[in-house]
């Protein structure tokens, strides 16, 4: 497949036209976005630039945002420590019950969303904690961490451990041997790790609509809105937030790209 | 080795250790201790609790004349033939729709990781563009995305409206609140999950060997089969977990694109069991059941096409 003709146009056409059809509905929420399309914005009335200058317009609508945002931010922070502990501590260390251990990593990521929040959810009951932001960061750290374990345990056990022996030989401290040698090297995996967990943890609704009580998250404020029609505003944050997220990545992959390429010259 | 020779070794081994350095390799293991415990005392206290709390409450009684909402602890088993009668169908069709979806993003997916991994291999900039796009969709939420769809396949959109033009659907025929619209919407949401793994394992992949299993004459179709899909399997096996499991469960496409007839899932029947009705017990047992079904099932197919990669 790799050097005939028909492999030659067959894999950008399809692979190009599964791209589009990824990013057929985020062009039509961001067309959408400009429609003066009153309160339940399903037809095309006419072209308006007034969501986009009033983007906090819609009752309720910022707020879950920026709930969102404070969520994904405490959440990432808490799963990526923790997380990282784990992966480096399964890898690089012998102990009994590691088997328990991996079976508390890999069975949350093998149970579906619904029973995850349930569980959850009859855990606070049973301890008569009141839901809201605190049990909605736990919910999420939960399964932040899964994600960032088994991202960052890959990355540890792909490392050299000759770098390690070779600082140590040169009498470096096994805290100076860490933080000079190995964290550094695992930091494109933590970044990756926190990244993911981030989008995760921005864009859950069923575990969030399970422990949020009265609460709102952004993709909450959505579902709720369906049910009588939702907000331009919620387009043009939608819209938003894709388009901050595209420049932000693309951005740093630019700086790394330059830097790996001036690296490169330069040796 | 033969025995005595590996005694011997052993032997060596443990006389070659200094106090000191089994001192430090103890030192070593209690650190190691250390580092996971924090998380896995999180992982004991906010997973594997919870599904002990959830198995017990699947149990509770509701005592005689209780008001709305109120159980009190007991070992009720007859909850579990009770929604087991009553939903074993949605359970069935909720496989079967993560099923089809599964299939069809893997074939959406492969290409799309094929060419992101293997044709775009010296165009980091490209490859990079293309991977955030992947991810970026996350950011504007899954809700608007698929309630985007409904609106893109709603009977007054063009899409209906020219494949009624064009008789492929009939006049009185539509798109949305169908099983085919829960199905695209399942397969469109969990795409990036299965095709991230496949990209992962493809990126591995030593294109030389295509071109030497093309020396060897084998027909592009022979070179996929025998030499592609292999190399990428522990990336087909992950996607396919990633992507199955969550389907299964998911009740947001359901909601928004299907019907009340024939497209309810499994985890809108819990969701509103827990929310709607306040059947806890009810809600409960058949979480249980998802979880142990689903389990099952991986168990299966790890058994069966599993690698040593993962699991």
């Amino acid at each position: 497949m790799y050097n005939t003709k028909l492999g030659k146009w067959f894999i950008p056409v399809v692979g190009g036209l599964a791209f589009v059809y990824l990013l057929v509905p985020i062009v039509y929420i961001f067309v959408f976005s400009f429609n003066d399309g009153g309160k339940s914005n399903l037809q095309w009335r006419s072209f308006t630039l007034d969501n986009w200058k009033n983007p906090c317009g819609a009752p309720g609508a910022c707020e879950s945002l920026v709930n969102s945002l404070s969520v994904g931010a405490v959440a990432t922070i808490i799963a990526t420590v923790l997380g990282t502990a784990v992966a480096i501590g399964l890898v690089r260390y012998k102990f009994r019950f590691r088997s328990t251990a991996d079976l508390l990593i890999i069975l949350p990521l093998a149970t579906p969303e619904v029973v995850l929040g349930a569980s959850l959810l009859a855990q606070f009951l049973n301890l008569g904690w009141d839901l809201g932001y605190w049990t909605v960061i736990i919910a999420h750290v939960m399964f932040c961490m899964s994600f960032v374990i088994v991202t960052v345990r890959a990355r540890v056990a792909g490392l050299d451990d000759r770098l390690e022996e070779a600082a140590a030989d040169l009498y470096a401290s096994p805290m100076q041997r860490f933080w000079k040698i190995t964290f550094p090297m695992l930091i494109p995996g933590i970044v990756a790790a926190a990244l993911l967990s981030f989008a995760m943890s921005f864009d859950d609704f069923i575990i969030t609509n399970f422990n949020s009580g009265t609460f709102s998250t952004f993709p909450k404020f959505v579902y709720v809105a369906a049910a009588r029609g939702i907000p331009a505003q919620a387009n043009v944050i939608g819209s938003a937030m894709f388009i901050i997220a595209l420049l932000v990545v693309i951005i740093g992959q630019v700086i790394s790209y330059r830097r790996k390429k001036a690296l490169a010259a330069r040796g | 080795m033969s025995a005595p020779a590996k005694e011997a070794r052993a032997v060596e081994k443990v006389d070659l250790r200094s106090p000191e350095e089994i001192r430090a390799e103890k030192k070593k293991g209690r650190m190691g201790a250390w580092l996971i415990l924090p998380g896995m005392l999180y992982m004991a206290l906010f997973f594997a609790a919870p599904v002990v709390v959830l198995l017990s409450m699947s149990l509770f009684v509701k005592p005689e004349g209780a008001e709305l909402g109120e159980f009190v602890p007991g070992w009720n088993f007859g909850t579990y033939a009770e929604v087991w009668n009553r939903y074993w169908p949605v359970l069935l069709r909720s496989f079967v729709f993560a099923l089809i979806a599964t299939v069809a993003a893997l074939i959406i997916a492969f290409p799309m990781a094929y060419l992101v991994a293997v044709r775009l291999r010296g165009k980091p900039l490209l490859k990079g563009i293309l991977l955030v796009l992947l991810i970026a969709p996350f950011f504007s939420s899954f809700i608007l995305r698929t309630q985007a769809w409904k609106q893109i396949l709603a009977d007054e959109g063009w899409i209906v409206q020219t494949l009624k033009a064009v008789a492929i659907l009939p006049a009185d025929g539509s798109l949305t609140a169908t099983p085919f619209a829960v199905i695209c919407g399942l397969t469109y949401n969990f795409l990036p999950f299965m095709m991230l793994p496949i990209y992962a394992s493809l990126e591995r992949l030593d294109t030389r060997l295509l071109e030497a299993s093309g020396d060897l004459y084998a027909s592009p179709a022979q070179t996929f089969m025998k030499v592609t899909l292999p190399q990428s399997m522990p990336g087909v096996f992950a996607g396919t977990l990633l992507t199955f499991i969550p389907a299964a469960g998911d009740y947001v496409n359901a909601a928004i694109l299907g019907n009340n007839r024939d497209t309810s899932m499994i985890g809108q029947v819990i969701d509103s069991r827990f929310f709607k009705v306040i059947d806890y017990p009810g809600a409960a047992a058949l979480s249980f059941i998802l979880m142990v079904c689903i389990l099952i099932l991986v168990l299966i197919y790890i058994r069966r096409f599993g690698t040593k990669d993962l699991f």
